[in-house]
């Protein structure tokens, strides 16, 4: 599904991502736990195709093309779905209207009809459902007004009509109290197939109570620098990042 | 991939597509302007004593007057010698039907996308379709006529309701009002008369579709509607016109006049040609439109979704004389490229309890150029008088500008005025967030675009609705890759 050999990006000649190599299959979800710093956005940025961001060598295949040659459209049009971190808000434009011209140009990318205004608004509400959404809420403009964990639940939604190949949660977790982090992860749970592979990009090991993972990966100062199973990151959570980093200063542990 | 300014660049190499000319024979005048000329129009559409000697007052007066200076607009000298005032296509048009129309014309329509037989069938929208200088076909005239509603070309009302044009024409935009529409007063080729009758509800919407074709042909339109008591009326103006090189003067005048519980809507979608992106070209669209709600209680309501010309200079105004009238001005005005707009309107309140809403949304990309100018004016007797304005500017990219100019004159105590502006950009990340979701660049300006202008189009008739926002899109596509 997604294999990322060697990457290394950065922004403003500043190198971020140091040799980052990553390998996801189909129906996996791994979690990439850092540190600030460690380049946990600019990997999320720079596999959703963000501008200003310069890939400087190694290469990403997703679903066996080169995903670094595609335009961010063309990548969500071929399934890659980036839950931000800080969702945008798009004012005098309904979460409706937004989200109809997203999947009909999703829908047509993949040689699907577009959906009229009925047949849109019916998938529509089964999703809603899905993520425990209020339909008063979907009427709203994007993003506009919307609370943490609205906006949060918001993409989820998205991520739910949009049924993407791929999905990487940046920082899903940022700025949920417990409750609407459990419905955000709930939301994503009943997302979780055998044909979607899921990219966690979390902090915390909170999230990962929820979301359970089958790989956690450990980026420090751009490099995954340790992988294991879910007990990984309660390790992480027990003794902190700065024991990783002492151990890949002793050499314990590799990139 | 691509920066704002880059989005830009490519928003401006886009070229326009409704440019293209009708070969059609014309009987025009030399160019320039005269006594002579001013005559020669006259005799040639058979006017009575009173229009050609109406035109020469107001020909003479125009010699003693300047082109206004304020605007924030910038423009070679117009040479007004260089200027055809008057130019018919040869085929002549007293036609009982569309069968009779030269082919020629009705292809042009075609390719606009504005089938004047699609329209009388499907829309039952009644078209008096203007083509250069002489109107060419009248549509759903039977039907009107069997209501009392009076809706044809100007030259043919002073021919069959010489009294109404008289008493009407001249009284809501005088022609010492301004430079521009003292010159329309002496030259007006042709536009449209509407009269709707005591207690008349119009039963569809009115319809004009104007294109300017010959090459350097001003074009002077007048229309005049009248809007008797208790009648109502919706008009639909829309227009766009061929590439042309050499800029061309569009100088109207639009008189409205609402009696006693009398409501008029004029809805305007204006695509005439901007010019080429280093802004060669394009249309000087100087009009001057104005309603009067001299009646009790009556409403005049402008709506106009201003895309095109290279420059644009127009303030639909009202004029609230009558106690409990209403007056109200909807508009989106786009600039892109080196397009220049310098747009607004003027709500003078002079009767007690009248009430005005503003809303006007530009949108500027490119090099664009967008001031947003009104004025609220409130007069000693307009005792609680109200007025709601709101004005929004939207910036793509970086080198476009947005100027908002609002006057505000107040003579009385018990006003009511509300003032709301706004300045907003699109950004790259509300972009990035779109494309994330599969939208490309273009829809996603599109979408952000429209939303911002939806409180406009809700004011538009529906298929005019339609059509504002397909326009919209296409006049910023290319805009960001």
């Amino acid at each position: 599904m997604l294999s990322i050999r060697n990457l290394q990006a950065g922004v403003d000649g500043k190198t971020i991502l140091k040799g980052l190599s990553l390998e996801v299959k189909p129906g996996e979800v791994h979690a990439i736990m850092g540190p600030n710093g460690s380049g946990k956005s600019t990997l999320s940025h720079v596999l959703a195709g963000r501008d200003g961001y310069d890939v400087t060598g190694g290469e990403v295949a997703f679903d066996g093309k080169d995903l670094l040659g595609m335009d961010a459209d063309e990548r969500a049009r071929a399934g890659v779905f980036l839950a931000f971190q800080y969702p945008v808000e798009i004012p005098g434009v309904s979460n409706k209207v937004f989200l109809k011209a997203a999947v009909n140009a999703v829908r047509k990318h993949r040689g699907l009809d577009e959906l009229d205004a009925m047949d849109f608004l019916k998938l529509f509400r089964e999703k809603l459902k899905l993520v425990g959404m209020p339909e008063a809420l979907a009427n709203r403009e994007v993003n506009a007004g919307f609370s943490g964990g609205e906006k949060k639940r918001n993409e989820i939604l998205q991520m739910a009509l949009l049924d993407p190949k791929l999905a990487i949660l940046d920082e899903t977790d940022s700025g949920l109290d417990i409750d609407a982090l459990r419905s955000v992860a709930d939301g994503v749970n009943a997302l979780r197939s055998p044909e979607r592979s899921m990219l966690v990009i979390t902090h915390y090991q909170r999230l990962l109570d929820y979301i359970v993972p089958d790989f956690v990966h450990v980026l420090v100062d751009g490099r995954i620098v340790r992988s294991g199973g879910k007990e990984l990151a309660l390790e992480l959570e027990e003794r902190g990042y700065d024991f990783i980093r002492e151990q890949v200063k002793r050499g314990q542990v590799g990139a | 991939m691509t920066s704002s300014t880059e989005m830009v660049l490519d928003l401006e190499r886009r070229g326009y597509t409704a440019g293209f000319v009708t070969d059609i024979e014309t009987d025009e005048l030399p160019p320039g302007h005269s006594e002579d000329n001013i005559r020669f129009i006259s005799a040639k559409k058979g006017e009575p004593e009173w229009m050609t000697e109406y035109r020469l007052k107001a020909y003479r007066h125009w010699l003693t007057l300047s082109e206004p200076t304020w605007a924030h607009v910038d423009f070679e000298p117009i040479d007004y010698q260089e200027i055809v005032y008057y130019s018919a296509p040869k085929v002549k048009p007293k036609l009982k039907s569309l069968d009779e129309v030269d082919p020629e014309l009705l292809r042009t329509y075609e390719k606009l996308g504005i089938p004047l037989r699609e329209q009388e069938m499907l829309a039952g929208v009644a078209v008096d379709a203007v083509f250069d200088s002489v109107s060419v076909a009248t549509t759903f005239k039977d039907k009107l006529a069997r209501m009392g509603i009076i809706f044809c070309p100007l030259s043919e009302a002073l021919e069959t309701h010489p009294e109404l044009v008289k008493q009407y024409l001249g009284s809501v935009v005088p022609h010492t009002d301004n430079f521009y529409a003292a010159l329309n007063a002496a030259v007006f080729t042709e536009g449209s008369f509407v009269y709707i009758p005591k207690g008349v509800r119009c039963p569809m919407e009115l319809s004009t579709y104007f294109r300017i074709n010959a090459a350097k042909t001003g074009q002077f339109e007048r229309t005049l509607i009248i809007a008797d008591e208790g009648s109502h009326v919706s008009y639909l103006e829309g227009c766009t016109a061929p590439m042309r090189d050499e800029n061309q003067l569009h100088a109207a005048v639009v008189e409205l006049v609402a009696l006693d519980n009398a409501t008029i809507k004029y809805s305007t979608v204006q695509n005439w040609y901007p010019g080429d992106k280093d802004g060669k070209g394009g249309i000087y669209n100087f009009v001057t439109k104005r309603g009067k709600c001299a009646g009790r209680n009556s409403k005049i309501s402008w709506t106009q979704v201003e895309t095109g010309s290279a420059i644009t200079w127009k303030y639909p105004s009202c004029i609230l004389i009558g106690d409990g009238s209403v007056g109200e001005f909807y508009s989106v005005a786009l600039s892109n490229n080196c397009q220049q707009a310098d747009t607004g309107t003027k709500m003078i309140h002079i009767g007690k309890d009248t009430r005005s809403t503003i809303v006007s949304k530009g949108i500027s990309a490119g090099r664009g150029r967008q001031t947003y100018r009104g004025q609220v004016k409130i007069l000693k007797g307009a005792d609680n008088a109200r007025n709601h304005t709101q004005c929004d500017s939207l910036l793509i990219g970086d080198q476009c500008r947005a100027d908002t100019v609002p006057y505000v004159e107040v003579r009385n105590a018990t006003a009511q005025l509300e003032h709301e502006a706004s300045t907003s950009k699109v950004s790259e990340d509300q972009l990035y967030y779109c494309r994330q979701r599969g939208i490309s660049t273009e829809d996603a300006v599109s979408l952000i675009v429209n939303g911002f202008c939806k409180e406009v189009f809700r004011e538009l008739p529906m298929e005019f609705a339609v059509e504002a926002q397909k326009l919209l899109g296409l006049s910023l596509e290319g805009a960001v890759g």
